[in-house]
């Protein structure tokens, strides 16, 4: 019954996925772009074996800023660089950067709109044995709520690669999200990132799941899990949250009749809070599911067992849709 | 681009107009900062008219050097001198704070061409002004010099000592850190609230070169400023360490009867109030409109493009 779902824009069916860390796309296509322009500069606060960017440091040394242990500094430090004319990327954990360093990302970058791209690892709780102190279910809200700020979450590897590409073309301040652990790679070599635009990545019409960053790839799973049933659910991964393109998420929503949004995020100020506002604003009255982590702090624990405990599966995915479509 | 190089005596009575256009703009909106900018207004004035590299035609010249106001709340100081520098009329001053006017009530960098980072939020405008000065020798022009000024109460931020340990290890000579060493904050004086001393001592041993001066004695004020930008490779070899003027200041200075006083950190004085600083500043006005009209008309007049972005 597999067979018969339709992968779209060079998505892989789960049987085919590899794992690969989405920060190693980033350290990789760091250095690529610094070879081809001057301007890129790439600061971290002592994480740099961490976040990657001890590729750039290698290769490029008098344009990389160690700022040391001090996510406030680095945040206005880039700001400086940024109003010199060079781009910066600045990296960290994204529970440090959007937490201790918000301030910092609200007043001096993005209220001076600054051209400065913020680079998060380890967001979610897929960081997994580090515990809460080092998780991050509040960074999404936190920057989604910054009037300039571009927010983005790849699905994988392939898609941080594609996004990179992009990013430096862009004015202004970004943020987008990396994980800690090797994801899979739901997208490949051969599948687009338009800035701007949602991502099919399987058709259907019997309800859409709405999703973005690792969820994706749970998302898939939930809806190769109900083609088994002989239901055929849409998913729509949502690589870009802000700005959000209004106009395909009601599209879908209105084609699919129901929505099952999913997010390595708090369901406060996330994607499931996004769509939910956007569908109700646009008198989209289908029924909404919201899969994301619920109103409590996470513990140590292996990444997988901790998505598990959140209920961020793929089998909760699929429990939810069939409830929305009303065939359990 | 040439400063302005005025005499001593004309900076004094520059200073002066400065301090009777703060208060005025101040007193005009009805809220806002006198107490900072007034402590302030010496030493800036000379900074801003004699030793600050930029084109008030042209605020987004290449070359120019930077300032950075990281106590933003002193924004009033700020707009006037870039008043009297040329950027913008001098009676757009009275604006401040209004509704859609450029002047907001702390520096914005969307809105008024010449401010170079937004700032308010205490605490981190010397680490903006460090990435400025990087960027600057990072393109090879370590002969831009980037200044910054900070409150002394603000000293009690953290992201500050962040900003001094990163440019002293660094060696970031093209940096120049003025602080308003005024010892008055808004719960009273520093050395009540969270004292800061030995401030001197401090940034010696954070690895900074400091020079200590007296903030109203405009001999003095000079004199640090030249020992200060000597250091930098604007004049020659930088002297490999980021340079901090201590300006010993009295909050409200030039105002007798108001200065010292913690609780003018950001209180606008009333119509009978500015007429009492207006008076001791040496002006005979009968009303507060008579201050005013002096300004000027109260249109911008200044660069209309946005390539602050």
């Amino acid at each position: 019954m597999a067979s018969k779902i339709e992968y779209l824009n060079g998505v892989l069916p789960s049987s085919e996925w590899k794992m690969k860390l989405t920060r190693e796309a980033y350290g990789e296509m760091l250095v690529e772009l610094g070879r081809v322009n001057e301007n890129i500069v790439v600061l971290d606060a002592d994480l740099a074996e961490s976040t990657y960017t001890k590729f750039f440091r290698a290769e490029f040394p008098e344009r990389f800023v160690e700022c040391g242990i001090a996510e406030q500094d680095m945040m206005n430090t880039a700001g400086g660089l940024s109003t010199m004319g060079f781009i910066p990327f600045l990296s960290s954990y994204a529970i440090f950067l959007t937490g201790r360093a918000w301030d910092q990302a609200r007043n001096t970058v993005d209220y001076s709109r600054l051209n400065v791209k913020i680079a998060a690892a380890h967001g979610g709780i897929s960081v997994g044995q580090d515990g809460c102190s080092h998780q991050s279910m509040e960074d999404l809200s936190n920057m989604l709520s910054l009037v300039n700020m571009t927010v983005m979450v790849p699905a994988d590897y392939w898609e941080t690669r594609k996004m990179m590409e992009w990013i430096p073309t862009h004015e202004g301040p970004l943020y987008f999200r990396l994980g800690r652990e090797k994801v899979p790679t739901v997208t490949s070599e051969a599948t687009p990132f338009t800035p701007y635009h949602t991502l099919p990545v399987i058709g259907g019409g019997d309800g859409v799941f709405i999703s973005t960053g690792l969820m994706t790839s749970r998302a898939v799973q939930a809806a190769e899990m109900l083609a088994e049933e002989g239901v055929f659910s849409r998913v729509l991964h949502v690589p870009m949250l802000k700005p959000l393109n209004v106009d395909e998420i009601c599209a879908a929503a209105r084609e699919c009749g129901a929505v099952v949004t999913m997010e390595e995020h708090s369901i406060y100020g996330g994607l499931g809070s996004l769509i939910c506002r956007v569908l109700a604003e646009n008198d989209v009255r289908v029924p909404v599911r919201v899969v994301a982590i619920p109103d409590m702090y996470l513990m140590s624990g292996p990444p997988e067992e901790l998505l598990g405990r959140a209920a961020l599966t793929g089998e909760n995915g699929a429990e939810r849709m069939r409830e929305v479509l009303g065939v359990r | 681009m040439p400063t302005m190089n005025l005499t001593v005596d004309e900076l004094r009575e520059l200073a002066r107009t400065i301090r009777h256009d703060v208060l005025t703009a101040i007193n005009m909106a009805k809220s806002g900062h006198p107490g900072g900018p007034l402590s302030a207004a010496d030493y800036l004035t000379a900074l801003w008219m004699n030793y600050l590299s930029v084109n008030p035609k042209n605020p987004f010249w290449p070359e120019r050097d930077r300032f950075v106001l990281s106590n933003g709340h002193c924004s009033a100081l700020n707009y006037a001198l870039m008043a009297h520098r040329g950027f913008f009329n001098r009676g757009y001053l009275l604006t401040f704070r209004s509704l859609d006017s450029r002047l907001q009530g702390h520096p914005s960098r969307t809105s008024l061409p010449g401010i170079e980072v937004s700032s308010g939020s205490l605490g981190q405008g010397l680490s903006a002004a460090h990435g400025m000065a990087l960027g600057a020798r990072m393109r090879g022009k370590p002969q831009i010099t980037v200044f910054c000024n900070c409150g002394d109460g603000e000293l009690q931020e953290g992201n500050i000592w962040e900003a001094i340990m990163h440019a002293a290890h660094r060696h970031t000579d093209n940096l120049v850190c003025a602080v308003d060493w005024n010892n008055a904050q808004i719960d009273g004086y520093v050395e009540n609230v969270k004292g800061i001393a030995p401030l001197p001592d401090k940034f010696s041993a954070f690895g900074w070169r400091v020079i200590e001066a007296d903030g109203h004695d405009m001999d003095a004020v000079t004199a640090a400023w030249d020992l200060a930008v000597g250091g930098t490779p604007s004049r020659g070899k930088g002297c490999g360490q980021p340079t901090v003027i201590l300006f010993k200041t009295v909050m409200m200075k030039g105002t007798p009867t108001f200065e010292n006083i913690p609780g003018w950190h950001g209180r606008p004085p009333k119509d009978d109030e500015l007429m009492v600083m207006l008076k001791e500043l040496g002006y005979k006005y009968a009303t507060p409109e008579e201050a005013r009209a002096a300004m000027g008309a109260r249109e911008y007049g200044g660069w209309e493009g946005n390539d602050g972005k």
